[in-house]
């Protein structure tokens, strides 16, 4: 029996660094990576402006003992050091990753289950998703106005209503209490933040074909094992898109809680960021404040290579 | 224009304004100026950029910007004042001194100075002119003020402070007069409270009432941060143990447990609402019952903070002016503040602030304003026993860390929340000795 003939493999083209590409480039090539640079050009200088020089302020500020109108002299990581053994920093390490945590969780749940809700819709499909992203595109200070109202030890339309509908006989301190004062800082990110996941969710499931579905019901899969088995590995890489966005976002709030606690009571709601601008500005020692913020940095740095692994790991696949 | 009309200004003569600027101050700036035969001259477009804080009593801020407003008419500069929310200031402020751009003035709150007396100039000239010629300056408002030897800012006024309460609600629980010790005080929120009626104090992240409160207690007890040395840290020494004690069980027996979340609004509010009966403030709750809620008004009282075993103690706001290393024009910013505080000018602004605002000199003392209405007169005296975050030590940037932090304010919250009072002392003790020991 013969063979089909076989192609002699060729040899592998040997790599080329940039400048040597470069060298080698056609004119045509050189114009197009010119054009490409002109039309990157602003976004890098906005990144080095706005966040690579301020990133690199910020660390270099954290190895002073800089206040207020004074640059302040090198102390290398002392700053650091002193944050270690500052117990109100520990609690506001503690409370960050909790409410990091819990947030992104529950952003993910409830975002998820109404994004499954409104790709079932048939009708009123636009209002619904237009009504869906209010809480995200008031601004954040506004809308915590408002819900500091709602959690108003006195005036709480929430409490009127919970004793009312005979939930409770006596007054929820939404803010007195160090759990109480968590679970709604919680609460308000949860509501302003589940928009977004239901949204770019919604958007995920919209690019899953019917046909896939289908077929898992054909095949006797019910509701939970479709959305198991089917939905949520397609949508895996638009969901840890959305987690890292909003680990990020959640991690350094600053907005929410200064508003609702001012990250009281007794510290049981500081988050990095609201405890860096208490040393920093309300102190005046800009340094540690400095060091305050940075130690989110660790942290962050982590989440995004663990979850860019991941996502390159899904498109190899 | 000639020389002659450059010297005159609508209807007044500029030589006669500048005399009158002058005050009462034993003055080297205006009359040196006019010893010359010139009026100062400004370049045209010359500008001051003034930032002050909204002021709880609103017709003071008009009453300022209108004297802003005449100050640059007859000097030909242009005054720019702007007014944000007190809690924004110290943010400013910090900004304008690290850009070395911004206000060229910043009005600015408690010891703030400390804080920012890196970017200020030195305006001894100014302060002591006019405590030299308005009876000299309380302690209070000077050691918030004067920093590191020197001058850093300008005491402007003083926020007084009183228990309000309602009448009517203590002759019921049997009380004609305000208690005067704090066990009384104590007897007195139980009945309140049993009657729902509490006691409103705020242990929360706030800047003024929650302060106002922690530290005049401590200090009542014979509690106090530090010595005279400004280093040693006695908190957990002294009579502050038994001031948690008390708090801890009047929290639960006569306050309103809300408190923990209470911002410096809040109390405001309940008290208005009828919520509550008795609660600390400025006395900017008794203006607004005049206006919106009569029955309140007519019912409600000011008295003194009970005495401790140490006395009497207050811890009050107060309020300074600082001028920037970086105004282009510090001479013309001494001078709209030697305008603005001349005895003619603050005198006026004093009487719209009605009982609001302390004097920071003491010649206000025997002024009509306190006795206008006798349930301000209160308000007067709490100025000489007054104290400083940081008592006993001297004012200082490690006190502002300390009451920017909320140490003592968290250590009464802490004690509310299940802490054993020795064990928040104690943690409250540790982070003072953190901070006064870096």
């Amino acid at each position: 029996m013969s063979t089909p003939p076989q192609e002699t493999p060729r040899a592998a083209a040997p790599r080329r660094g940039p400048l040597r590409r470069l060298r080698q480039a056609s004119r045509t090539e050189r114009r197009e990576w010119l054009f490409a640079g002109c039309l990157l050009l602003p976004a890098l200088t906005m990144l080095a402006l706005f966040v690579a020089y301020p990133f690199a302020r910020g660390i270099w500020l954290s190895g002073l003992d800089s206040t207020l109108g004074r640059e302040g002299d090198y102390v290398g990581l002392r700053n650091y050091v002193k944050l270690w053994y500052d117990s109100i920093f520990r609690r506001t390490a503690q409370n960050t990753f909790v409410y990091t945590a819990i947030a992104t969780l529950l952003k993910l749940a409830l975002g998820m289950a109404v994004a499954l809700m409104l790709n079932m819709l048939v009708s009123f499909k636009r209002l619904l998703r237009a009504s869906l992203l209010l809480p995200w595109i008031i601004p954040t200070v506004l809308s915590t106005l408002a819900w500091k109202w709602m959690f108003d030890p006195t005036f709480s339309i929430l409490n009127w209503i919970v004793f009312h509908l005979g939930f409770v006989n006596a007054r929820v301190d939404w803010l007195g209490g160090p759990v109480a004062a968590m679970v709604s800082v919680v609460l308000v990110n949860v509501w302003r933040g589940m928009p977004f996941f239901a949204i770019t969710l919604l958007a995920g499931l919209q690019t899953i074909s019917p046909d896939i579905q289908e077929a898992a019901a054909i095949d006797g899969a019910n509701a939970w094992q479709r959305f198991w088995r089917v939905t949520w590995p397609l949508l895996m890489p638009v969901t840890m898109v959305v987690m890292l966005f909003s680990v990020i976002q959640t991690f350094a709030d600053f907005q929410l809680v200064y508003i609702l606690t001012g990250g009281g009571p007794a510290n049981s709601t500081h988050l990095f960021a609201t405890y860096a601008y208490q040393i920093g500005i309300q102190t005046g020692k800009l340094g540690e404040g400095a060091a305050a913020s940075l130690a989110m940095f660790p942290f962050l740095f982590l989440v995004v290579i663990f979850q860019l692994w991941y996502i390159r790991r899904g498109e190899v696949r | 224009m000639s020389g002659q009309r450059a010297r005159q200004t609508a209807g007044i003569p500029r030589r006669t304004f500048l005399k009158a600027a002058a005050g009462t101050a034993a003055l080297t700036g205006i009359p040196g100026i006019l010893a010359a035969g010139q009026a100062p001259a400004y370049a045209k477009g010359t500008k001051l950029h003034y930032l002050m804080q909204l002021h709880f009593v609103p017709a003071t801020d008009k009453v300022f910007m209108d004297q802003a407003a005449e100050f640059g008419k007859q000097m030909g500069v242009e005054i720019q004042v702007e007014r944000i929310g007190q809690n924004d200031v110290p943010t400013r402020a910090a900004a304008a001194v690290e850009m070395k751009s911004g206000p060229d003035l910043i009005q600015i709150q408690n010891n703030f100075p400390h804080l920012l007396a890196d970017g200020a100039v030195d305006v001894g000239d100014i302060a002591e002119a006019i405590g030299k010629a308005q009876g000299g300056y309380y302690d209070l408002p000077k050691a918030n003020a004067f920093s590191a030897g020197r001058w850093v800012a300008v005491p402007h006024d003083v926020l007084s402070w009183a228990w309000n309460y309602r009448e009517s609600w203590l002759r019921e629980v049997g009380y004609e007069k305000f208690p005067d010790t704090w066990e009384g005080f104590r007897e007195m929120g139980k009945k309140l409270k049993a009657k729902g009626r509490p006691v409103g104090c705020a242990f929360g992240h706030s800047t003024n009432d929650p302060n106002n409160y922690c530290y005049a207690l401590t200090w009542g007890f014979g509690g106090y941060e530090v010595e005279k040395d400004g280093k040693t840290v006695v908190l957990d020494k002294k009579g502050t143990l038994e001031a948690l004690t008390l708090n801890t069980a009047m929290w639960k027996e006569a306050m309103d447990e809300g408190g923990l979340s209470w911002d410096d609004a809040s109390n405001n509010r309940a008290f208005l609402s009828g919520s509550i009966s008795v609660t600390g403030n400025s006395p900017s709750i008794y203006p607004v019952a005049r206006d919106k809620f009569p029955d309140v008004y007519q019912d409600m009282n000011h008295a003194p903070m009970p005495k401790g075993p140490a006395g009497r103690f207050y811890q009050l706001p107060t309020v300074s002016v600082m001028v920037m290393k970086h105004c282009k024009e510090p001479k013309l910013a001494k001078e709209f503040i030697r305008y603005f505080m001349a005895k003619e000018r603050y005198e006026k602004w004093f009487e719209t602030a009605d009982t609001f605002a302390i004097p920071p000199t003491k010649i206000w003392y025997d002024h009509p304003v306190w006795v206008k209405d006798r349930k301000n007169v209160v308000f007067r005296d709490v100025i000489k026993d007054a104290r400083w975050p940081g008592y006993a030590g001297p004012a200082s940037r490690k006190a502002s860390e300390a009451m920017a932090k909320y140490i003592l304010v968290d250590m009464y919250a802490k004690a509310i929340q299940g802490a054993s009072p020795a064990e928040a002392l104690k943690w409250a003790a540790g982070e003072l000795r953190k901070i006064y020991g870096a």
